[in-house]
């Protein structure tokens, strides 16, 4: 048992280290989740990209540098002690691209993966709808077969219903989310997975304004929407098993490395520095543990793929844990403000976002569920009453 | 980079196990408690014909973790984190027979062979005077007398040993409770339906499981590199998660759990009194604010 790293993983880390440091912007990127913010963001991916930091676990025919689980997990590291930007491209890359890697033909890699690396083209989840939140395989917006469609003469499918909570959808280029293309079949069976561009024929996209006030999710509609069979991804009808290949990796270790909770865990020891209140500093130190109990378990998690194994459900231990301790530590970083943590800051910013944790990538009480029904083996939770 | 036990500590984690699987544990700590050590005694000397009095000096902190969360698992009584953990590496050696030291009051003094105590910064023998009634009653507590001070090695060190020995014995507790409530929770039905199928049952055992898988790494981390911010953070860990399991699994066996009579008291009577042995989490908390404020 050991934690040291390889020579060649301690020259990867310095090699991210000394880019990051001469590379990250000076100042902080206005939000993503504003037009101008978006812009600059896509500038910053293109940057990374050129020089190969983009997407450091991929190919190296899509930007990528081949790297290692664990040297992945050293990039992360390092990226968030530089403070980089936040990844306008995460759907993209952490969420869709595995299933692209997994799932996706020859001919769609090479349509959809550098574009995803560099940048250019940022990629929105549609997944949710009004009625299908954590009942996700409820969800009701429709895919029907087509023989030729009107316009181009392809084969393929004409998708209709409403989408919502599409993060970044009102800013984003293409979008991938599950139809139901089969109304007969079960209700996870009949799903189909599609990708298609938000500006498309018959897709309109009306933003929503969040808690802070930005407009960071959007609804989209689906109004004849013709997609061609090129971008089905995977096998029609086998949309729910090719949709949760990707849910394990947002919960598990894709969008939330560890790097991000020691790095924020380090500023507030700083902020303790500046503002020392006794009465507050045992949850500093508790966002400290948590946060370096995080990065440890996140070691055993990388032993354990490099063993063959796989997330499983303990992506669901997880995300209830470092998205309640987003929330603790920011909470904690407010109280050490004091009166000034009403005001517009970069922590405020931080604990606003942070509020959303418990409840995207699957709410807290979904993933306890899980932990309960597949790990401990308590019985499932009765059957609901279907409509 | 390979964090997990290698295939000999597993299987040396597997044989302890077993060993003490088929031992009538709580028998002996019961029997303990009510101040008849025979059986606790036996017990103590097959495990020292496994090694476990010679882990903190001739094995790693890793091998003195696995032990210790099994001593936790099954509930063993007596002074091992005092014979096994800190005076091993207090006296540079390894102890014979049942020794302890009074961390402020002496663990067990009463079948000890030696007791010791620290005056500032140097070891004594000691001998023992009033005994003291613990929350767990297998843990006889007792004041001492200094006597003549004697050599030792590296007081600082031993001290981090036993704190980190504390935390897997919570450790190996908090997961013997987890286990024991989860058996309960589906066999126990109200309301026609097993307890364990009523998500407010399940979401406080998810909880526990979820405070146990995030203790672990901090032992395993600070087993690799002791240094007092990383055993602190085990101790405070593995005593808020642990602490955590013996809550939830009272409740969730409802007033059976709150009888003597019933096993579950020997965990939970266990978990609160090790939460503050070894120092507090209050202690801990500050000791660590201490060295990442002056990192
Ligand atoms: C910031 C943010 C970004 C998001 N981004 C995206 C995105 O990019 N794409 C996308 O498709 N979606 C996105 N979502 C939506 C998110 O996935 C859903 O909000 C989530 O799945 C919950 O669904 P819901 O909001 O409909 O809540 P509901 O499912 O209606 O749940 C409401 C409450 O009831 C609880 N509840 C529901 N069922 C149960 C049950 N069986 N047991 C116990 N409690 C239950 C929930 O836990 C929750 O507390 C985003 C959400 C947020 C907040």
């Amino acid at each position: 048992m050991d934690l040291e790293l390889s020579e060649s993983e301690l020259a990867f880390q310095a090699e991210a280290r000394a880019w990051l440091a001469a590379n990250v912007p000076a100042e902080p990127l206005p939000s993503l989740d504003t037009a101008e913010g978006f812009v600059l963001h896509q500038a910053w991916e293109a940057k990374l990209a050129a020089e190969r930091w983009s997407v450091v676990s991929w190919p190296k025919e899509y930007h990528g540098r081949e790297a290692s689980l664990v040297e992945w997990i050293i990039f992360e590291e390092e990226y968030y002690r530089a403070g980089a930007p936040l990844r306008v491209s995460q759907n993209g890359i952490f969420l869709l691209a595995p299933i692209i890697f997994e799932h996706g033909t020859p001919e769609q890699q090479d349509r959809f993966l550098p574009s995803m690396a560099t940048g250019e083209r940022v990629w929105a989840q549609c997944w949710s709808e009004p009625e299908a939140g954590s009942d996700l395989a409820s969800l009701k917006s429709s895919a029907r077969r087509v023989s030729t469609s009107s316009t181009t003469g392809e084969s393929g499918w004409v998708l209709n219903g409403q989408k919502i909570w599409c993060s970044r959808a009102a800013l984003a280029q293409w979008g991938f989310g599950l139809f139901r293309s089969d109304p007969e079949a079960q209700k996870h069976a009949g799903l189909t997975y599609f990708l298609f561009p938000l500006d498309a024929e018959g897709v309109t996209v009306r933003p929503i304004a969040q808690l802070d006030g930005e407009e960071g999710f959007a609804e989209v509609f689906f109004d004849d929407v013709f997609v061609p069979d090129t971008d089905v991804l995977g096998a029609p009808g086998d949309g729910w098993r090719v949709a949760m290949s990707t849910a394990g990796n947002e919960r598990g270790l894709s969008l939330r490395s560890p790097g991000r909770f020691t790095a924020a865990a380090d500023r507030l020891l700083a902020l303790y520095d500046e503002r020392p209140d006794p009465r507050v500093a045992d949850r500093v130190v508790d966002a400290w543990l948590k946060a370096e109990a995080y990065r440890l378990y996140t070691w055993g998690t990388v032993t354990k793929l490099k063993d063959g194994g796989d997330i499983g459900a303990a992506g669901s231990v997880n995300k209830v844990w470092w998205s309640e301790l987003d929330v603790a530590l920011h909470e904690t970083a407010l109280d050490l403000l004091g009166p000034d943590a009403e005001l517009e800051s970069r922590w405020l910013d931080g604990y606003t976002f942070s509020l959303s944790g418990p409840i995207y990538a699957g709410t807290n009480e979904i993933q306890r569920n899980i932990v309960a029904e597949r790990i401990l083996g308590l019985p499932r939770e009765p059957k609901g009453v279907q409509k | 980079m390979k964090f997990e036990l290698t295939t000999d500590q597993q299987d040396f984690a597997a044989s302890l196990d077993s060993l003490l699987a088929a031992a009538d544990t709580v028998a002996a700590a019961r029997g303990w408690a009510a101040g008849d050590h025979a059986a606790g005694l036996k017990l103590w000397e097959r495990l020292a014909e496994q090694g476990l009095t010679m882990l903190a000096t001739e094995a790693s902190p890793v091998e003195v973790c696995v032990a210790f969360e099994a001593l936790g698992r099954h509930a063993v009584p007596g002074p091992w984190v005092e014979a096994a953990a800190y005076l091993p590496v207090a006296l540079g050696a390894e102890v014979e027979g049942v020794a302890t030291v009074a961390m402020p009051r002496a663990l067990d003094a009463d079948v000890a062979d030696a007791v010791y105590a620290v005056v500032g910064d140097t070891l004594h023998t000691a001998t023992a005077g009033k005994a003291h009634t613990s929350v767990d009653r297998s843990r006889h507590l007792f004041d001492v007398t200094p006597g003549d001070a004697v050599e030792h090695g590296d007081l600082a060190a031993a001290y981090d040993l036993a704190v980190l020995a504390t935390a897997a014995q919570l450790l190996g507790a908090g997961e013997r409770v987890l286990a024991d409530a989860v058996t309960y929770v589906k066999q126990r039905k109200q309301f026609g339906r097993e307890i364990g199928s009523y998500q407010a049952i399940k979401h406080k055992l998810a909880d526990v499981r979820i405070a146990l898988d995030f203790a672990r790494p901090l032992v395993l981390g600070a087993a690799l590199d002791p240094t007092p911010r990383a055993v602190s953070a085990a101790k405070v860990a593995c005593a808020d998660a642990a602490y955590l399991a013996s809550r939830t699994g009272l409740q969730v066996h409802g007033a059976i759990g709150y009888t003597q009579e019933f096993d579950l008291s020997v965990w939970i009577t266990k978990i609160r009194a090790l939460v503050t042995a070894w120092g507090t989490p209050a202690a801990h908390r500050a000791r660590i604010l201490e060295t990442l404020r002056s990192a």
